[in-house]
């Protein structure tokens, strides 16, 4: 049986938007149905993208089967926009929990039994909901006055005779000891701040408020054309620079119906996997600072600079490279490229027995992280974490592998797995993954074929009707890009599946039971990066 | 009269001198005791070459300051390598990325915090005007709407020789102030202490 059947057979009035991606259109009082029915095949909720077309609110859902890998999208819409309302899925998915919370933050669509419905990003009086068409960009100007935040929160409940009803939940009890922790606090890379209820040293939940650097991008990119869009991404997660700029050129690409040439293909991967070193040899460096050891942070440092160096010579930039562009690169790569990344190859080579020397092998380092911080399997479907942090669980989640795109499905490597879940996995899935990566390079340096490195494009870019989406495997995790486009040289609405976000989310499962100072390691061994939680 | 030297760089290398002139004019025109500005400048040599930083580091720029302190632009030859993450410790603050509206309380809190006197760096383009995220509804367009700025560094992010000259620069307004008297009481006691 078809999906569309499938659909059709829980959700008889459902129609199918088949330009771009394939969408099945259910209306709400149908959704919750299906999405239990998918839920037994698709347990992996990629990403809930809330939108605003003005004659309706609704949310998109992206789903994924964590064992065929096969995906499908479900569309559902509320005309209601003094109300707006739909059901939650957070009792199927637990990470539309906090997917659910970010709708409710920038669009104002609260749902049916999530039980905590706060701002994320903004502040908690914040007027309006800027992802709105009809937002007015001035309503709330800069306001110095420290925010207060609440301790409880509204839900919105059905009732057996079917009318709404709110409910007051607590997230803290009046007798809980609860610590504040950043936003300005160096071990949490960047500006995250969590409020931890401790008891004693043992860490009882973990309320994490983001929103520090949320500087609406999302917003932005509807009023930039398509090619302006990618200076933004390049800004999110900047430690996955390109590989954000390859799911946006990606998504625009095969929404146009572009080709580009094999010689851009073939510099997109390798950058790529360049930039996957260079981010986790950062994480290293920072892992290793945050648990109080100095000298591997330079270790950490001395390799990513010979990286940057790469970088720079050919595009220009050592952190922010503004390299790729919709239809190829930017520039041809420099002459001595080739010849440099050799050598860094054999140089990294040789001198990765150092991090495991001062490292890997040290007794502090391995009763910190051996045993910490454990997540399942079935946490991190549930939860969303994606990448290494799902990779050392035993879940297969790499995009790379199992949804290919540019040249990943003619290179050869390796899917590192590990079964343990705890900070130690999460460890080593890294240090091994920057092997396969100077793998997949190998493969491909000696080979890049000569031609153009930019197909020529119109001036200006229109991206046909519809609903479009990509993914690429970041440094720390899939990253997508959800497009729907009006036909028009701006995004009616696009979207991005935040890495981070999940890893966040996760915390409170993984530090359960543990001590405060392991928190510092789970966190650091999650590897998420700010800017891309909040964007 | 006093002259803001930097070992390394000609003074004529520098730009903005005109600044650092009047600065000089000022100071000249004003006077003092040549026991009070000997002592000055002795302290001011060693202020300057001693600044420990509060590092706030909110996004990109902060990934660039980490290389700073790495081995191969190491940071500690001038003296800045010392950073805090308590403001009671800190000279100057560096902020090292995007200030957002929710975020704009902290940052003023935490100059707020800071012992006099205190110096403030405004690293990358979102910190001076916005930069890239101009036309954002949570975006401060610039840091000096909220505390004021000794040194401005642009760049997206800079390099990390532009942070050294930034840094230059503050070591050198540094080494013409007076530092009795003025600079350790620069802000004005709250109204209701007075009699």
């Amino acid at each position: 049986m078809s999906m569309k059947d499938l659909i059709l057979k829980i959700a008889p009035s459902a129609t199918f938007e088949e330009q771009g991606d394939f969408v099945a259109v259910v209306s709400k009082e149908e959704f919750r149905s299906l999405m239990e029915k998918l839920h037994a095949d698709y347990d992996y909720l990629r990403d809930v993208v809330g939108f605003d077309l003005v004659e309706s609110l609704g949310a998109l859902y992206y789903l994924e089967s964590s064992t065929t890998f096969e995906r499908v999208a479900v569309k559902t819409s509320t005309l209601d926009r003094e109300n707006p309302l739909l059901p939650s899925v957070c009792d199927l998915w637990k990470t539309a929990e906090i997917k659910e919370r970010e709708v409710y933050d920038l669009l104002g669509i609260r749902f049916i039994g999530n039980p905590d419905m706060r701002r994320i990003f903004l502040r908690e009086d914040w007027v309006g909901y800027p992802l709105r068409k009809d937002y007015d960009m001035d309503s709330n100007p800069l306001n110095m006055t420290n925010e207060q935040n609440a301790d409880t929160t509204t839900e919105v409940t059905l009732t057996a005779g079917g009318d709404f009803k709110e409910v007051q939940n607590q997230i803290f009890g009046k007798d809980d000891f609860v610590v504040n922790f950043g936003p300005q606090h160096p071990s949490t890379h960047g500006v995250l701040r969590m409020r931890v209820h401790l008891d004693g040293e043992e860490v009882k939940k973990v309320d994490p408020i983001c929103g520090y650097i949320h500087r609406g991008i999302e917003k932005m990119c509807e009023s930039l054309t398509y090619p302006q869009t990618l200076a933004l991404t390049d800004r999110m997660d900047y430690l996955s620079a390109n590989q954000n700029r390859h799911a946006v050129c990606l998504c625009v690409e095969q929404a146009m119906g572009l080709e580009i040439s094999e010689r851009a293909q073939y510099i997109r991967t390798i950058v790529d996997e360049l930039q996957r070193l260079n981010s986790h040899l950062l994480f290293f460096s920072c892992l290793v600072l945050d648990m109080g050891g100095l000298t591997p942070f330079f270790y950490g440092f001395r390799d990513r600079e010979m990286i940057l160096d790469i970088l720079e010579d050919t595009t220009g930039g050592r952190l922010i490279q503004n390299y790729y562009v919709i239809g190829g690169v930017q520039a041809d790569l420099h002459p001595d490229f080739q010849k440099k990344v050799k050598a860094f190859i054999v140089h990294f080579r040789g001198i990765l027995h150092e991090y495991h020397e001062i490292f890997t092998g040290n007794v502090i380092a391995r009763n910190r992280l051996i045993g910490i911080g454990k997540l399942t399997r079935e946490q991190t479907i549930a939860l969303g974490c994606t990448g290494g942090t799902g990779r050392a669980s035993g879940w297969a989640n790499d995009v790379r592998k199992h949804h290919p795109y540019a040249l990943y499905n003619k290179v050869e490597f390796k899917e590192i797995l590990h079964t343990e879940g705890d900070c130690y996995a999460r460890y080593m899935v890294r240090m091994e993954e920057m092997l396969e990566s100077m793998h997949i390079i190998e493969q491909l340096i000696d080979n890049i074929p000569e031609g153009e490195c930019k197909v020529k494009t119109k001036p200006i870019i229109k991206v046909p009707e519809g609903i479009y989406s990509a993914s690429v495997e970041a440094s720390r995790g899939e990253f997508g890009v959800f497009l729907v486009s009006d036909g028009g040289k701006n995004p009616a609405r696009l979207h991005f599946r935040s890495t981070g976000l999940p890893l966040v989310h996760a915390l409170d499962t993984a530090c359960a039971g543990s001590k405060i100072a392991d928190f510092i390691a789970i966190g650091a061994t999650l590897d998420y990066v700010i800017p891309d939680i909040d964007r | 009269m006093r002259e803001p030297t930097i070992k390394s760089i000609p003074y004529e290398e520098f730009t903005d001198n005109e600044y650092l002139e009047k600065m000089v004019a000022d100071l000249n025109e004003k006077g003092t005791n040549v026991i009070v500005s000997n002592l000055d400048a002795f302290i001011n040599w060693g202020r300057s070459n001693s600044l420990w930083s509060l590092t706030f580091g909110t996004s990109c720029c902060a990934i660039e300051f980490m290389a700073l302190g790495a081995a191969r632009y190491d940071m500690a030859r001038f003296g800045f390598e010392v950073t805090r993450n308590s403001p009671r410790q800190a000279d100057m603050i560096m902020v090292l990325g995007t200030i957002t509206h929710k975020m704009a309380p902290v940052l003023k809190r935490l100059y707020d915090q800071m012992a006099e006197p205190k110096y403030v760096i405004a690293i990358g383009g979102c910190t001076i005007s916005g930069g890239p995220f101009r036309s954002s509804y949570h975006v401060v367009m610039g840091i000096d709407e909220i505390i004021p700025v000794d040194v401005f560094v642009p760049g997206c992010p800079p390099r990390p020789e532009a942070f050294y000259y930034g840094m230059m620069q503050l070591q050198r307004k540094i080494k013409l102030e007076n530092f009795f008297g003025t600079v350790n009481r620069k802000e004005k006691e709250p109204e209701e202490d007075k009699e």
